[in-house]
């Protein structure tokens, strides 16, 4: 029944094996230099060989290894690109940042690549026993990270509780594959689809465990009700790190999430959709309302990214319906990478306003921005209107990919509840739009080269790729999912 | 041929006589004068200086921790150098990574200077 190992096993991994190989050296390195920006640089080519390695590995695309635990699809490899892209971002934002706080320690590079490393082998999982572990391997290294502003004490009391809950949701993950190994007797999604055809699996036990794993992502992800961890592990993490685990770790979660429920639970999707409609709705209800009274632009932009999770779930309601799935599944990549690109910028902005000792991090400290620096408020002017979705940003475009697989998916009240929320969350963006150029103040930046650089980058592309979205969609839509 | 079961039985017994047997032949056999300093509680022969309720330094996790990676390692490798001779190469090589991984761990803990005491 297993095959022993070929090297072709070896290649459809290897972005991940360089990378965690890559972060163990760096970990070695670092101890003997003095200069920690050589381990930012050490670490952003190591991301850059990564996605050398992807490009030279996409010529292997349907190719399944390790007797099926991993696949490497178009779907892994569209994940896996932005995954290794958005790990470049966050260490660009990072690496002003963690000077001026005082926290520069050559671990946070390796930790951000064994992070990266768990995330990617996340999104090539064909095996629940697979994913398991590589939610375990991206979330160990979020832990430290949420702590890392180490001797202050609130980045130590969220990685604390961002630690115990994601243990807490680990668990749940752990208890519905033993339900889905109990229905089907195997963890192999492919495995799975066969036991659910030939009649063998004990439906009700599948969709309990089903249900489960839905818990256990939707806490890694941030969906209401396991949400509660993400405003305080949000605001108490270092920003550049928030930056990051708001993008990152959000990305591999949902393409766990597509491929597990996509492919092996596809037949279940009449019993779970009154499930996900709920916990969308709820999502995009609880996220946008309680955005509201935040006056700290940290813990609104954590509300903003449990909104934006119901948004992307809304989209995924359907998917067990074949005429919309890969509409469906499209859209959802297409707006995580939308939502990556607006994320880095708005914490860009973040980040050059945040002074030591969580100064200038209020929302009426961003008065008159727009007077004293233009440029920078009308990024942040972009990256706000793109999170409401009005043109011309690529929020809009995502918005209108995941209404069209909604409303395709013939579920019209979820999307008129996405519209309405939507309207919601222009009232607390459209604030701080408001503060910065209605409002007098004399807002201090850090004119930092690189987190400059990525803001301006990415107020560019939120823009141009929205008048040009179809390449990025044509992209989207390849991503198919295989498993053989 | 016995069943190899009763071999882990017969240890399970011998294990528990052996300590039983030695208590018990020492309250047969040992002189029993006591005084104040032999009742007092100890600890590795020394007399305990101050309260026995203090607290540890937490230098003790690290070390506890790096021991333990160690002894887990040890229980890693004695089936992989038990079927040594019967696994093909990249299997053995899989031994080597995973040493070469807690070695590098190893230099770690040491250039960080968690090995000395403080």
């Amino acid at each position: 029944m297993t095959t022993p190992v070929k090297l072709l096993d070896f290649i459809t991994i290897l972005p991940v094996i360089f990378l965690a190989a890559w972060a163990c050296l760096l970990l070695l390195v670092d101890l003997w230099v003095k200069h920690k920006r050589v381990t930012a640089y050490l670490a952003a080519l190591g991301l850059a060989i990564g996605l050398g390695l992807l490009w030279y590995q996409a010529a292997w695309i349907g190719n399944a290894g390790f007797n099926h635990m991993v696949v490497l699809d178009g779907f892994s490899v569209f994940v896996n690109a932005l995954l290794l892209l958005s790990g470049l971002l966050g260490i660009a934002l990072a690496y002003g940042y963690l000077r001026r706080m005082g926290i520069e320690r050559g671990e946070f590079y390796p930790l951000v690549l064994f992070s990266l490393s768990g995330m990617m082998l996340m999104a090539q999982a064909a095996d629940l026993i697979v994913v398991f572990l590589s939610l375990e391997f991206l979330s160990i290294p979020l832990y430290v990270l949420t702590a890392f502003a180490y001797p202050k004490a609130a980045s130590e009391e969220a990685g604390l509780k961002y630690f115990l809950l994601g243990a807490f949701a680990g668990g749940f993950v752990v208890y519905g594959i033993a339900l889905v190994y109990g229905a089907a007797a195997t963890t192999a999604l492919d495995g799975i689809i066969a036991a659910v055809a030939e009649g063998r699996a004990n439906l009700s036990l599948l969709v309990s465990g089903a249900a489960l794993i839905l818990v256990g992502l939707g806490f890694k992800v941030a969906i209401v009700p396991f949400h509660m961890w993400t405003p305080d592990a949000y605001q108490g993490a270092p920003s550049a790190v928030t930056a990051f685990m708001s993008s990152a770790a959000k990305l591999a979660g949902f393409a766990a999430l597509v491929r597990i429920f996509a492919l092996a639970f596809s037949s279940l999707s009449d019993d779970l959709i009154p499930i996900l409609w709920g916990l969308s709705a709820l999502t995009m209800l609880v996220g946008n309302l309680l955005a509201i009274p935040q006056t700290n632009i940290k813990r609104m932009l954590a509300y903003s990214s449990i909104a934006h999770a119901g948004y992307i779930l809304m989209a995924f309601t359907a998917f067990g319906n074949p005429g919309v799935a890969e509409v469906s599944i499209a859209a959802v990549l297409f707006y995580l990478a939308a939502y990556t690109v607006t994320n880095y910028g708005a914490w860009g902005v973040v980040i050059l306003l945040e002074r030591a000792g969580d100064l200038g991090l209020e929302i009426g400290g961003y008065a008159g921005l727009g007077r004293k620096y233009p440029a920078l408020a009308a990024c942040m002017t972009i990256f706000m209107l793109s999170l409401i979705g009005l043109p011309p940003t690529l929020g809009l475009v995502g918005k209108f990919y995941l209404f069209r697989a909604v409303i395709a998916a013939d579920l019209i009240p979820l999307a008129v509840i996405g519209v309405l929320t939507s309207l919601i969350s222009a009232w607390y963006y459209l604030r701080v739009v408001v503060n910065m150029y209605m409002r007098t103040g004399d807002p201090e930046i850090s004119p930092e080269p690189w987190a400059l650089t990525i803001t301006g980058l990415m107020a560019i592309l939120t823009v141009l790729v929205s008048l040009l979205p179809g390449w990025l969609f044509f992209l989207a839509s390849q991503a198919r999912l295989n498993l053989f | 041929m016995p069943n190899p079961w009763v071999f882990i039985g017969l240890f399970i017994i011998i294990a528990a006589i052996i300590p039983i047997g030695a208590i018990v032949v020492a309250l047969i056999l040992g002189p029993k004068k006591p005084n104040p300093i032999k009742q007092s509680t100890y600890e590795c022969g020394l007399e305990t200086v101050g309260d026995s309720l203090v607290q540890f330094k937490a230098q003790y996790y690290v070390f506890a921790l790096a021991f333990l990676i160690f002894d887990v390692e040890a229980v890693f490798l004695f089936p992989w150098a038990i079927a040594m001779n019967k696994m093909p190469l990249y299997v053995a090589l899989e031994g080597v990574i995973f040493i070469v991984i807690l070695v590098a761990g190893l230099v770690y803990t040491w250039r960080k200077g968690a090995l000395e005491w403080v």
